[in-house]
């Protein structure tokens, strides 16, 4: 899920950087407020926590086996906020020192995983959960439906930022400039995958190591993040609406901006040209229409529904091909890792 | 953080190190072998980087503010850039960089290619076909003669690689190649605790550069943690676990770590306090920018000029 650069264009991973400030900057005065001055090393902590544990093989049915972020884990923990922080930072270190997910898509990487993932998560598993006791089977279950919601929100949008460049980017003469694949079949895609297998490996994660924790340190569960947040009620539905909003602004915005190169970034310069919000209204109707039923493929004609076997289709192939890319690949890297062993 | 050498003996590592745990169910008792190798190659990686961050070279002598601000310019011109030709100039420059910067050239090219732009490579490949894209076909490969459904879908009259399709791939594929290769210069040159007060120049408030360079410092902790877990369990196994128990085990290390991590961040808490800690970092590292650091963005602006003009130029 980690996007890496070039395959999104540089508007729409400006407009994610864009809506992601204002996101950290009130994750941050949340975090201050409930935690004092102890915030740095237990959102620290959190953030090593996050990054470790995506390195942790999880057998999948079949003989293979993936990965867990574990973004719904930390969230019921720490509380969402926090771990909206550890989950960014982690992301960034994985970005500048591992190589896994852009830099430019930082914005995008941490709007899917740091922000969308675990705010969901976490929703659903205060909506489940709410006035259970803390060693009662409901919460375990409600954190693993949190879990299985929160990966699928986040696919659901890497869906969408990937899906946007195939139906907007484009050359003069129709050859794609970053992703090639348009919502249509980006949004099956992703979903299938993570609908059927992906989530539920979330999902049993999360749920296993909270029966764990509910077993050797029922403290944890009634941290004070968590506890302060729910006492207070500080946990308000409105920064989501706000973000979500912010988002679907944001981004249009970007795509207006194809013709010219470099204005974009200049917010300033957006505000000065007026013409450009209802214009930007237009086109966000055109991209949730993208979502549709009534929806089809430029130059292939035919509804979204009527072309739904063909995605299924597409999705199967691409899920065998990845398989086997990132069988290959681990047999490939591991002779890398010997022979960087013989480099140092 | 060179001085952490990986806890695992480097027998414990290989490939076959899982051989006596027995016969037909090894595949699946390697996940929990293959997490040691994933979290092991972690360490050594980063310790090999700290290596070539310390080598005397061109990158490496540049100051780490003009370095960030320098690659991140020239990654965005190769966000913007639209002809291949110019990806592939740009490219270029990244190879010499790295020569220059005394990166073994096999190394830098296997690092950003084995991976990434190979994928990418993969993923693009049914967008060449008017299937999945509509397009200009340049190689027929199947003509149906009428139109062929599939169901309620068509598939068109014909199935060709199209000419778009080819040219979107190529852009694609060598722009992330651009674009990764521009990362890892500045990761492998940079030693981590420079990038990160690098970023100060960014107007990252002060207090997330604290909470990434702590993190940075207790991942290294927290991986021989997870890998101690990991090699102990090895070493109790006597036969091959199903996939369920390793599915119970792996959540259980999550919630172990996570226990150990929330006990250690109070204690760190405690020793931060009883040091001075008042919710304010503080910092004793200056960076100065010298000569060749305003030579270093100079260049840079040029390269980028020529890549920006030169791709609108070609329309």
């Amino acid at each position: 899920m980690h996007i890496p650069d070039g395959y999104i264009s540089p508007q729409t991973a400006g407009g994610l950087w864009a809506l992601m400030v204002p996101v950290w900057y009130t994750a941050g005065y949340k975090v201050k407020k409930a935690l004092n001055a102890r915030q740095a090393p237990l959102v620290a902590i959190g953030a090593a926590f996050c990054f470790v544990i995506m390195m942790f093989n999880i057998p999948l049915p079949g003989g293979t086996s993936g990965h867990a972020v574990g973004g719904t884990l930390v969230a019921v923990v720490l509380g969402p906020w926090a771990a909206v922080i550890a989950l960014s930072v982690a992301l960034v270190i994985q970005a500048i020192f591992f190589g896994d997910g852009g830099i430019l898509a930082i914005g995008a990487n941490c709007f899917n995983m740091a922000f969308a993932l675990p705010v969901s998560g976490y929703l659903v598993y205060r909506l489940l959960a709410m006035g259970s006791q803390p060693a009662s089977a409901r919460r375990w279950l409600s954190a693993g439906v949190g879990g299985f919601v929160g990966i699928n929100v986040a696919a659901f949008f890497t869906a969408l930022e990937i899906g946007l460049q195939g139906d907007l980017f484009h050359a003069a003469d129709g050859s794609a400039l970053y992703a090639p694949y348009g919502l249509s079949q980006t949004i099956p895609a992703m979903m299938i995958s993570h609908l059927t297998l992906v989530g539920f490996i979330e999902a049993a994660v999360t749920a296993l190591a909270l029966v764990y924790l509910q077993r050797t340190d029922p403290g944890l569960l009634g941290s004070r993040a968590g506890q302060a947040e729910a006492a207070r009620g500080t946990f308000k539905l409105r920064p989501l609406i706000v973000g979500i909003i912010l988002m679907v602004i944001f981004v249009p915005l970007g795509l207006l901006a194809t013709g010219t190169a470099w204005g974009e970034w200049n917010t300033d310069e957006i505000r000065d040209e007026l013409g450009f919000v209802p214009r930007g209204m237009e086109s966000f109707a055109g991209i949730w229409k993208g979502i549709l039923p009534d929806y089809g493929l430029p130059g292939r004609g035919g509804g979204f529904w009527a072309s739904v076997p063909g995605y299924i289709l597409s999705a199967v192939i691409g899920l065998i091909v990845i398989v086997a890319i990132i069988m290959l690949a681990a047999k490939l890297i591991s002779g890398r890792s010997h022979k960087a062993r013989q480099h140092g | 953080m060179a001085e952490s050498t990986p806890a695992v003996p480097e027998w414990m590592l290989q490939g076959s190190a899982g051989a006596g745990l027995g016969g037909a169910k090894q595949r699946r008792a390697s996940v929990v072998q293959r997490t040691i190798q994933g979290l092991s190659r972690a360490l050594r990686r980063s310790v090999f980087s700290e290596q070539i961050a310390a080598r005397d070279g061109l990158l490496q002598g540049i100051d780490p503010r003009a370095k960030t601000a320098g690659m991140l310019g020239l990654l965005i011109v190769a966000a913007f850039v639209r002809h291949w030709y110019v990806l592939l100039a740009l490219y270029s420059v990244t190879l010499a960089m790295a020569g220059l910067s005394r990166i073994s050239l096999g190394y830098f090219i296997r690092r950003v290619w084995l991976f990434i732009p190979v994928f990418t490579g993969i993923i693009v490949l049914p967008s060449l076909f008017n299937v999945f894209r509509a397009g200009d076909p340049l190689w027929t490969i199947w003509d149906f003669g009428s139109e062929v459904h599939f169901g309620p879908w068509s598939l068109g009259s014909s199935l060709a690689i199209t000419k778009q399709g080819i040219e979107g791939a190529v852009v694609l594929v060598l722009r992330v190649a651009v674009s990764v290769s521009l990362a890892v210069l500045l990761a492998l040159t940079t030693r981590w605790a420079d990038l990160l007060k690098s970023l100060r120049v960014f107007f990252v408030p002060r207090i997330f550069i604290l909470i990434l360079s702590m993190t940075y410092r207790y991942i290294f902790l927290l991986i021989s943690l997870a890998s101690d877990m990991f090699t102990a369990r090895v070493s109790r196994m006597v036969r091959a676990s199903t996939p369920r128990e390793d599915r119970r085990f792996a959540a259980a290390s999550m919630g172990t770590l996570l226990g150990k991590s929330h006990t250690m961040s109070d204690e760190i808490y405690a020793a931060m306090v009883s040091r001075g800690y008042n919710g304010e970092p503080m910092s004793t590292h200056r960076f100065s920018m010298r000569g060749a650091d305003w030579a270093w963005l100079g260049a840079v602006a040029l390269v980028a000029m020529f890549a920006a003009g030169g791709d609108r130029l070609l329309g």
